[in-house]
């Protein structure tokens, strides 16, 4: 499951940060229906979460709701630099992560 | 003056009878644990119209200055059509600096969606904002 992080490159410390994550994952609902009639297995991502330098700083439920390849934006405090790490499961139990650094000037 | 005060209520009656997410209903109830909701705070954005429902982009700001004494806790988006009613929950901290969300959310039907946010104080503001979907984002096969 690969995903892409994007924060604003080298903020001032104190400054807040947009961070935006996208993560490849179908998010097959459970309610559609194969070509032949059967249902399709609901396989959705349902938590992700994001720490900075080991704290957790955001986390989210998501469900079926949530648009294919899900994608959200928040925000955090630029404080010292460090790795924002991302974790994410899915109904599947298949976890992912992705981390990328902060390089606070 | 009874007329007028009459027309007054009407006119006023639309703003907070039209946007209101019922507090008894079970999944709000999860959350609030009864306490009221009030309107206010919370800004949810979403288009007019969306053709199709698979993706759409949703924007949710709360008005909180998140310092560690008066931060947004969560916030708990709820639908009116979809088959799942809670679409999604965030969970900030006094970290997080700006209390704002953007996702794309997949909508089954023309409805109203709804954000409720809960605070440090323990008190919960809504908004509700109506959409438009042409294309539903498929329950069945298509």
């Amino acid at each position: 499951m690969a995903a892409r992080i994007q924060i604003s490159p080298r903020p001032k410390k104190g400054e807040v940060v947009e961070v935006r994550v996208l993560i490849q994952h179908p998010m097959e609902t459970g309610y559609r229906r194969d070509d032949v009639g059967h249902l399709i297995k609901r396989n959705v991502i349902t938590t992700l979460s994001c720490r900075y330098d080991g704290v957790e700083v955001f986390r989210a439920d998501l469900s079926s709701g949530i648009a294919a390849n899900p994608y959200v934006q928040f925000y955090t405090v630029a404080q010292t630099s460090g790795d924002l790490e991302f974790y994410w499961v899915d109904d599947e139990g298949k976890q992912g992560s992705e981390r990328t650094p902060i390089q606070v000037t | 003056m009874r007329r007028r005060q009459f027309l007054a209520g009407v006119a006023a009656l639309p703003a907070a009878a039209l946007a209101q997410v019922d507090p008894l209903d079970p999944l709000v109830w999860v959350v609030t644990n009864g306490a009221p909701v009030k309107q206010g705070k919370v800004t949810l954005t979403l288009p007019q119209l969306a053709d199709n429902g698979n993706s759409v982009p949703i924007r949710i700001v709360v008005d909180s200055p998140m310092t560690e004494a008066d931060h947004v806790k969560s916030i708990h988006l709820y639908s009116e059509k979809n088959p799942v009613r809670n679409m999604a929950n965030f969970y900030l901290g006094p970290r997080a600096g700006k209390a704002e969300i953007n996702s794309r959310v997949r909508l089954a039907g023309s409805q109203k969606v709804t954000a409720v946010a809960k605070m440090s104080d323990g008190s919960f503001w809504q908004d509700t904002a109506a959409i438009v979907v042409t294309l539903s984002a498929c329950l069945d096969e298509s």
